[in-house]
C-alpha cells in the first residue's frame, strides 16, 4: 500500500485557491486539511466518551496508513488505539461484537476495498442486528475510511462504495467533501447509536480548507442526512458527495463563465437521503445533473 | 461418595460410549424423596491442549443442583419437540433447527456461568436462549413468528436474543469474532465476564474463526471459543470435512479441553474451569464439546441419507444426555424417580401452555414491517414498492 501523492494535490490546491466557499465567515479562518479535520473529530469524541475506541490495521504504531490517527496512540495507548492484523473479516468481527455489548468503537479499513472483506459484517451483524433483535441490540459502530479512485491504483483499489452501503437498510452512509463536513459529519457518525459507514476520498486527505471558529470548537457537530448547498444558481442542480463535489464546482466555476449558474449540492450523507434539498432545488431549476465516482450502473441516477 | 460409580476401567477406557452406572438396589422406585444431599461423580477423562492441568475429573453434585439442572434438560427436549411439532402443522415457518441431543452443553455450561458472563451462538438457539432467561413463551412465540416472541417475531428461529445473550446468528461461522468482540467489551472494561463464542464442528473451518483466535490470543481475550461437534456440518461428517477432527486442538497456540459433551457434569466442571482461566487474565481457551444431534441439520432435512437409522437409535439408547444423566443421579440416590417424574411432567405442562399461547398470540402489525430499523431513525419515510405510497419509520421499543 503505498500512499498516492502529488500531481493529483497540485491540481487540487490550485484550484481550491481560486475556489468560493459558501461560508462567508470562513474566508477569513484558518485552513485545516481534510486529515486534520478527521484527526480532530476522533480525538475530540475519545476525549469526550472513553467508550469510543479505534482499531484497524496501522492505526497505532505507524499513526494510520494515511495518517488520519496520527498521534492518537501516544496520547490514548494501547487500550484504545488498537493496531490489527492484517484480517479484515476478524477484526470488523470484533469491533461489531464490541458495539453488540455498548462500546463505540471505530473501525478504520485501510481502504474501503478492503472491506469487502469484511461486508458480512457491516450487513449481516451490523445493519440487521437492531432489526431482528427487534430494538434490543443496538449497534453504534463507525465503519471509516478512504473510498472512491485514487490517482493511479488500478481497479481493485479504484471504486466507491456509496452505492453499496446506502442500498442497506440500518445503515447510515456519510460522505463528506470538505475538512468542516469531515469533522462534523464524524463526531456525529461516532455519537450516533446506529452503525455508520464513513466514505472518505484519499485524494482530499490533504487538501486545506478554512475551518470557521464555530467549527473548530469541540461542540460542533453537523447533523447526518442534511445536504448543504455549496453554490446557489439558478438553472441547473447538481447533486453530488465527497470529491465529486470538487469536480462539480469545477464544472460550476466553467459554466458560470459561459452564463450557466448551477446549483451545488452536496449531499453530505448518501442515506438518509436530503430529498427536499434537492427537490427544491429542481423545482427552481428544472435540470438535474448527478455526478458521482461509482459506476454509472446502479448508481445515483435510481434516485 | 456415590459407590455407583462404575469402575475406574470402563470410566477410563477413553472409548465413546459412556458407560451407564449400574442401578443400586437401595433405590426403589416408589422413593418419594431423595435420601442423599449430595453426591460426587467421575467424569469421563477431558482431553488436553497446551494444558497442564485440566477441569477436576469428579465433581459433587448436590440433589439441588441434580433437580434443576435435570428440569434445564427436560425443558429444552420439550422446547424441541413442540417446535418440530409445531414445524410440522406448518405454524412455525422458515428455518428451524433442533437442538435435540445437544442440551448437555448448553446446561452444563449454564449452570457454570456467571451473571457477568456472555454468550453468543450460531442458529441452533432456542435452548441457549431460554436457559439465558427468556421465558418459554418468549422462545416459542417468536418462532411462530408472534408478537409476545422475544423478537417480536422479526427474528424467528435463528435470531433469538435475551441478556447477555447476543444471538442466535444465521451466518455459519459469523457469531465467533462477534464473541470475541464481547470478550473484548469485558476486557475493556475491565468487568471479569467470560464471553462464550459457540460454534458447530461445520462453522469450525470458517477462516473467521482462525482470525478470532488470533487476535483473541494477541490481546489475551477473556473468550471460550466453544466447538459443539455434533459429528455433522449440514450432512458432512466431520470426516469428510475438517483435516483435524481435533477441534479443541485446532486454536493451535490457544489452549483446548475436549469434554464429553454428552455428560452434563463434565460441561459444567469444563465451563468452572475455563471461567477460572480466563478470568485470571490467561487468554482463550478452546473446548471441543463431542455432543449428538438426533434430528436432521433442519426439518428439511430427515437425516438419514449420511448418516444410518441405527446410528441415530444407538446414541438414543446408550448416550442420551438425559437419560444417561438421570439413572446417574438416581442412582446415587441423590433424587427420587418419582421427582424426575413430577419435573417431567411440569415442564410438560408448561410447555404445553407455552405452545398454547404461541399459537394464539397476534402477529405484529404489518406496520411494523419498517419498525426499529434504526435506533435513531433521519429518514423522512422509508421507501416502498411504489415511490408514492412511501412507508413510515416506526419506533416500537422505547428509545433511552
Amino acid at each position: 500500500m503505498a500512499l498516492k501523492s502529488s500531481p493529483v494535490l497540485y491540481g487540487l490546491l490550485a484550484r481550491i485557491s481560486r475556489r468560493s466557499f459558501s461560508t462567508s465567515k470562513a474566508l477569513a479562518s484558518k485552513p485545516v486539511t481534510v486529515r486534520d479535520a478527521l484527526n480532530q473529530a476522533i480525538d475530540e469524541e475519545m476525549e469526550r466518551d472513553d467508550r469510543v475506541f479505534v482499531l484497524g490495521e496501522e492505526v497505532a504504531q505507524y499513526d494510520g496508513a494515511y495518517k488520519v490517527t496520527r498521534g492518537l496512540w501516544k496520547k490514548y495507548g494501547d487500550k484504545r488505539v488498537i493496531d490489527t492484523p492484517i484480517t479484515e473479516i476478524g477484526f470488523a468481527g470484533i469491533a461489531v461484537g464490541a458495539a453488540f455489548a455498548g462500546l463505540r468503537p471505530i473501525c478504520e479499513f485501510m481502504t474501503f476495498n478492503f472491506s469487502m472483506q469484511a461486508i458480512d459484517h457491516i450487513i449481516n451483524s451490523a445493519a440487521k442486528t437492531f432489526y431482528m433483535s427487534a430494538g434490543t441490540v443496538p449497534v453504534p459502530i463507525v465503519f471509516r475510511g478512504p473510498n472512491g479512485a485514487a490517482a493511479g491504483v488500478a481497479a481493485q483499489h479504484s471504486q466507491c462504495f456509496g452505492a453499496w452501503y446506502s442500498h442497506c437498510p440500518g445503515l447510515k452512509v456519510l460522505m463528506p467533501y470538505s475538512s468542516e463536513d469531515a469533522k462534523g459529519l464524524l463526531k456525529a457518525a461516532i455519537r450516533e447509536q446506529d452503525p455508520v459507514v464513513f466514505l472518505e476520498d484519499e485524494i482530499m486527505y490533504g487538501i486545506p480548507f478554512p475551518m470557521s471558529d464555530e467549527a473548530q470548537s469541540p461542540d460542533f457537530v453537523l447533523p447526518i442526512g442534511k445536504a448543504k448547498i455549496e453554490r446557489p444558481g439558478n438553472h441547473i442542480t447538481v447533486v453530488c458527495a465527497g470529491k465529486a463535489t470538487d469536480t462539480a464546482l469545477q464544472a460550476a466555476n466553467e459554466l458560470a463563465g459561459k452564463g450557466i449558474e448551477c446549483e451545488v449540492i452536496n449531499l453530505r450523507s448518501l442515506r438518509p437521503l436530503d430529498f427536499n434539498t434537492i427537490a427544491q432545488s429542481i423545482a427552481k431549476t428544472h435540470h438535474l445533473i448527478t455526478v458521482e465516482q461509482g459506476w454509472p450502473q446502479s448508481g445515483e441516477h435510481c434516485y | 461418595m456415590s459407590k455407583l460409580i462404575p469402575s475406574a476401567a470402563k470410566l477410563f477406557s477413553g472409548t465413546s460410549v459412556i458407560t451407564k452406572a449400574a442401578a443400586p438396589a437401595a433405590v426403589t422406585s416408589n422413593a418419594k424423596y431423595s435420601t442423599k444431599s449430595e453426591s460426587t461423580f467421575e467424569i469421563k477423562p477431558f482431553k488436553l491442549h497446551k494444558l497442564d492441568k485440566g477441569p477436576a475429573q469428579s465433581a459433587t453434585l448436590t440433589a439441588e443442583d441434580a433437580l434443576k439442572m435435570y428440569e434445564k434438560l427436560a425443558a429444552l427436549r420439550r422446547i424441541e419437540t413442540a417446535s418440530g411439532n409445531l414445524y410440522k402443522e406448518k405454524i412455525i415457518r422458515g428455518f428451524c433447527h433442533l437442538y435435540s441431543g445437544q442440551e448437555a452443553v448448553a446446561v452444563g455450561m449454564r449452570a457454570a456461568m456467571r451473571d457477568v458472563d456472555t454468550v453468543i451462538t450460531a442458529y441452533r438457539c432456542h435452548g441457549w436462549t431460554h436457559l439465558m432467561g427468556v421465558s418459554l413463551v418468549g422462545v416459542l412465540a417468536e418462532l411462530t413468528g408472534r408478537r409476545t416472541g422475544c423478537s417480536r417475531g422479526k427474528g424467528g428461529s435463528m435470531h433469538l436474543y435475551g441478556k447477555n445473550f447476543y444471538g442466535g446468528n444465521g451466518i455459519v461461522g459469523a457469531q465467533v469474532p462477534l464473541g470475541a468482540g464481547l470478550a473484548f467489551a469485558h476486557k475493556y472494561r475491565g468487568d471479569g465476564g467470560v464471553s462464550f463464542a459457540l460454534y458447530g464442528d461445520g462453522a469450525a473451518n470458517q477462516g473467521q474463526l482462525f482470525e478470532a483466535y488470533n487476535m483473541a490470543k494477541l490481546w489475551d481475550l477473556p473468550c471460550v471459543f466453544v466447538c459443539e461437534n455434533n459429528g455433522y456440518g449440514m450432512g458432512t461428517s466431520v470426516d469428510r470435512s475438517s483435516a483435524s477432527s481435533d477441534y479443541y486442538t485446532r486454536g493451535d497456540y490457544i489452549p483446548g479441553i475436549w469434554v464429553d459433551g454428552m455428560d452434563v457434569i463434565a460441561t459444567r466442571e469444563a465451563t468452572r474451569f475455563a471461567i477460572d482461566y480466563c478470568s485470571s487474565g490467561k487468554g482463550p481457551l478452546v473446548m471441543e464439546m463431542e455432543t449428538y444431534r438426533y434430528s436432521g441439520h433442519s426439518m428439511s432435512d430427515p437425516g438419514t441419507s449420511y448418516r444410518t437409522r441405527d446410528e441415530v437409535q444407538e446414541v438414543r439408547q446408550t448416550r442420551d444426555p438425559i437419560t444417561s444423566f438421570k439413572e446417574k443421579i438416581v442412582s446415587a440416590e441423590l433424587v427420587s424417580p418419582d421427582q424426575l417424574k413430577e419435573i417431567d411432567t411440569k415442564v410438560r405442562k408448561e410447555v404445553d401452555e407455552a405452545t398454547k399461547q404461541a399459537k394464539s398470540e397476534p402477529e405484529v402489525g404489518v406496520e411494523e414491517l419498517t419498525g426499529d430499523i434504526y435506533y435513531n431513525n433521519l429518514e423522512p419515510y422509508i421507501r416502498g414498492i411504489h415511490p408514492d405510497a412511501p412507508l413510515q419509520h416506526v419506533n416500537v421499543v422505547p428509545r433511552n
